[in-house]
């Protein structure tokens, strides 16, 4: 447990992808089975306990010590499992540290009531962190920063395989998976991928590089799709095990039993995860965006945001694996399998056809009507491409459409993390509106912390040093007035509506595109610019 | 029995003793000062006339140069000094090199002022010593149940732990200039770590005074040297504020370590950006400082500075009348 509950609490406060890898590889490589396989189980999320409610854990820690002083205590701390972790007035004795497995088994054997008893007595033999970890185990979530693919990655940087190959087999596997360490470790074969309802590796497409890519490109070698802006999913149906998986792998069934219903076919299709209208249509992302990340739905979701699939790959037929066959092929099949489905729920990614890449181009900037105006952008893919896992350079392209931009105010700049933490490098933006009083007001409108070089970022840190007027911990408030601020050009992929937002709208995946040092601050744009492309979007 | 308040009491400059005419740690400039330790919230500048143990005058001339006071007096550890009826001794208390507590007796009553103070061993200055006493004059900086200081050694060697695991970064730990940066560095040389180990150039003065008191430090030398120097595996120690100064830019991908009682709240590190947070305190958990008033058994608890509350609801609790002070003008373990 120890290991454990170091690892998590490394985990927790390293904001660095590469460190974090380091790691987990690490725990991996040190830690014995099967403590190691529970630990990576945690992590991508295949262990979740609801053992002990908060209440119980705190009636716990009050029958041992002052109720007033663990009030105060908790209201400094303000996290529930970290206080108890802290304060808890362990009973001197002979107590053991439990091993994570321990832990695990008991969890999952166990009765509530025993489990109970047990926590206490696991809370008596850890120390600190230790406590920490096993109460974040058991009131379920870790939240220490890892997805389910980064610990995979981990998992195959330890065995130096592809990430690919450890999803291709992980949902034949159980935990502690002893069976995929012993062939990471190369004592033993990949154990086997066959599974019913298992989950295949995707195919990512890279950014094209325009100035570069069609000049070497022959159009008549791919195939151009409407590229649908909600989730890649994979939705699965195999003797009867029916699952969606996002790209990473994670299993989202449970979140969308609409969409598994739809699932009547034996097969794997990849395609797009989008709420549907009335009529057929496809509604924006942030209607998708109320369906997502829910343990739950109640029927009333279900009726307001319906789900459905755009279908653009077949991955499985029956139970014949057709990644190995070339698009041209699998497209064929796909349109013979979708017109099978008796379900409105999955509909065909239709191909668009095009002669020239110029052709396509003006495609891209005056999309037809219908569906392709809300959609990302375009994707090519080579009539002869096998579906090949990961993002192999050359059969598939993304190829985006143009970025919205606006001018907005630097108001506000918090210091980064890890390599940048000397440095102000996370910055929120507003843009002008008529304050409570009739004057003009910035309001804040988003928040970007990359798209700017190491030499901008130095000039700006510099600007945000010189012209702070307050301070709140790790964030500067920056002097921004009409006659006298810093202008950010600033991109992105679109605009919704949010309550959560002081300016009633919210950016999707905003980043500094310029820096506009030459623009004084009074003349960049005004909210009612971004309501106006905000009505745009959901007129279209 | 006469009043403790006729002996000590507050005032907006400090804690006053009326019979023997002087503050102890006054926030401001007094005619005068017993001195508990070096640290800059209890050792101003300014003072007419200053007592104090040898070591904490050598610190106090070192930060505010010779002429600091008027007139001071050393008082070694155990040794008495008498003005009028009141006698004054100074204790180790254990925080950090020259630290004392304040033993103030006056016609059979004995006051003590604990200064800060730790309970557990630290290479770099002797260990407290607890002294019977009517009033115990307590800090309470950690005085929530919350603070419970885990083993130094232990934290130590997860920064040890965290050199080996990333080989190619530095590991900058911000540590508090007077004390904890010391105690740090003994502590990595005790656990073997026998390598050069580079420090901010606002440690140099402090750290030559430590090794002329007898802490020897190993090898050091400036993290400024050289332009060019590889920094990689490297240990850096800086004073907090430098972790996230434009001084710290000059290192490779650093990770950022943090040697403070404050980096038990996790919140707390996660504020600051640390990495590694090292929970390495100078001062009193909740546990020395409860054991503490339990082990001495003061006929009354007096608090000056911290999380009084929480300590005075225990003292209750155990059936020891306590107050808090309130006093202002002490920092919380100083942490920028």
């Amino acid at each position: 447990m120890r290991a454990f509950a170091e690892l998590l609490d490394r985990l927790s406060l390293t904001a660095s992808r590469n460190a974090k890898l380091t790691l987990v590889r690490d725990y991996l490589a040190e830690t014995p089975d099967p403590d190691r396989g529970w630990a990576l189980a945690a992590l991508t999320g295949g262990l979740v306990f609801n053992a002990a409610k908060p209440a119980f854990i705190r009636k716990a820690v009050e029958e041992r010590m002052d109720p007033t002083l663990f009030r105060w205590s908790y209201d400094y701390v303000g996290d529930l499992a970290e206080t108890v972790a802290l304060v808890w007035p362990a009973r001197p004795g002979a107590n053991r540290e439990p091993e994570l497995s321990e832990v695990v088994d008991a969890l999952r054997g166990a009765s509530r009531t025993e489990v109970q008893r047990l926590i206490e007595a696991w809370l008596d033999g850890l120390e600190t962190t230790g406590r920490w970890a096993l109460l974040k185990l058991m009131t379920g979530g870790l939240r220490v920063g890892v997805s389910a693919r980064m610990a995979k990655q981990a998992a195959a940087e330890l065995g130096q395989v592809a990430v690919a190959e450890v999803e291709e087999v992980w949902h034949a596997l159980h935990p502690p998976y002893e069976d995929l360490f012993a062939w990471l470790e190369g004592r033993s074969d990949r154990p086997s991928a066959v599974a019913p309802g298992r989950f295949r590796p995707v195919m990512l497409a890279q950014a094209i590089d325009e100035a570069v890519d069609f000049g070497k490109l022959d159009p008549a070698d791919y195939a151009a799709e409407w590229k649908w802006d909600g989730v890649r999913v994979q939705a699965v149906n195999e003797s009867g095990v029916r699952r969606l998986y996002t790209r990473n792998g994670d299993d989202i069934s449970r979140t969308f039993p609409d969409v598994l219903d739809a699932l009547e076919f034996e097969g794997a299709l990849d395609g797009e995860l989008l709420v549907v209208r009335d009529g057929g249509g496809v509604a924006s992302f942030g209607d998708l965006q109320q369906r997502l990340n829910r343990k739950s739905v109640d029927a009333k979701m279900l009726q307001t945001f319906p789900a459905g699939i755009r279908a653009y790959d077949l991955l499985a037929d029956g139970p014949e694996d057709t990644r190995v066959l070339p698009f041209v092929e699998r497209r064929k099949r796909l349109e013979a399998f979708v017109g099978r489905l008796k379900t409105s729920r999955i509909d065909l990614s239709p191909i668009q056809p095009f002669e020239t890449w110029a052709e396509l181009a003006d495609l891209r900037r005056k999309p037809p009507p219908g569906d392709p105006p809300i959609a990302e952008g375009l994707m090519l893919k080579r009539w002869d491409s096998i579906y090949e896992a990961g993002r192999p350079k050359g059969p598939w392209f993304k190829w985006k459409r143009d970025p919205f931009l606006i001018d907005a105010v630097l108001m506000y700049a918090q210091r980064g993390h890890g390599k940048r933490s000397s440095f102000y490098s996370d910055y929120t933006f507003g843009v002008w509106t008529e304050g409570l009083d009739g004057r003009r007001a910035l309001t804040p409108v988003g928040k970007a912390y990359f798209g700017f070089t190491d030499e901008e970022l130095k000039q700006i840190d510099k600007f945000v040093r010189d012209n702070t007027i307050d301070r709140f911990g790790p964030v500067r408030s920056v002097r921004a007035e009409a006659h006298f601020g810093l202008v950010f050009e600033v991109a992105f992929e679109g605009l919704q509506r949010s309550t959560r937002h002081k300016s009633g709208v919210a950016m999707r995946f905003p980043r500094i595109s310029r820096i506009r040092w030459d623009k004084p601050a009074g003349e960049a744009d005004e909210l009612t610019t971004l309501e106006r492309m905000l009505t745009q979007m959901e007129g279209r | 029995m006469i009043k403790p308040e006729a002996l000590l009491c507050p005032r907006p400059e400090g804690l006053y003793c009326a019979p023997g005419d002087f503050y102890i740690d006054p926030v401001r400039p007094v005619a005068r000062a017993v001195i508990t330790h070096g640290h800059a919230d209890h050792a101003r500048a300014g003072h007419e006339r200053v007592l104090a143990t040898p070591e904490t005058l050598a610190i106090m001339a070192e930060r505010y140069g010779q002429d600091f006071a008027y007139e001071t007096q050393a008082a070694a550890y155990g040794e008495t000094i008498a003005r009028d009826e009141v006698e004054v001794t100074l204790v180790p208390a254990g925080h950090v090199l020259g630290s004392a507590q304040a033993v103030v007796r006056w016609k059979g009553l004995t006051m003590v002022v604990s200064g800060d103070y730790k309970r557990r061993r630290d290479p770099t200055c002797p260990a407290f010593e607890p002294v019977g006493c009517d009033v115990f004059i307590s800090e309470a900086t950690f005085g929530l149940p919350v603070f419970r200081h885990p083993d130094d050694k232990g934290e130590i060697a997860r920064l040890l732990r965290s050199v080996a695991q990333f080989p190619e970064r530095c590991h900058l730990v911000g540590a508090y200039a007077l004390g904890k940066a010391q105690r740090v560095i003994r502590l990595l040389r005790e656990a073997g770590w026998d390598k050069t180990i580079h420090v901010h150039g606002a440690l140099e003065r402090l750290n030559r005074l430590y090794e002329a008191h007898g802490v020897p430090l190993g090898p050091l030398a400036p993290a400024t040297s050289t332009t060019k120097q590889d920094f990689a595996g490297a240990i850096i120690i800086a004073p907090p504020s430098a972790l996230a100064d434009r001084w710290s830019r000059r290192f490779p991908d650093p990770v950022g370590a943090f040697a403070s009682g404050w980096m038990q709240i996790r919140a707390r590190a996660r504020q600051r950006g640390v990495e590694l947070p090292l929970v390495i305190s100078d001062h009193a958990d909740w546990d020395e400082l409860t054991a503490t008033v339990d082990e001495i058994r003061p006929g009354e608890l007096w608090i000056t500075h911290g999380r009084e509350e929480a300590l005075a609801r225990w003292a209750e609790l155990h059936g020891i009348r306590a107050r808090a002070l309130a006093l202002v003008g002490y920092d919380d373990e100083a942490e920028d």
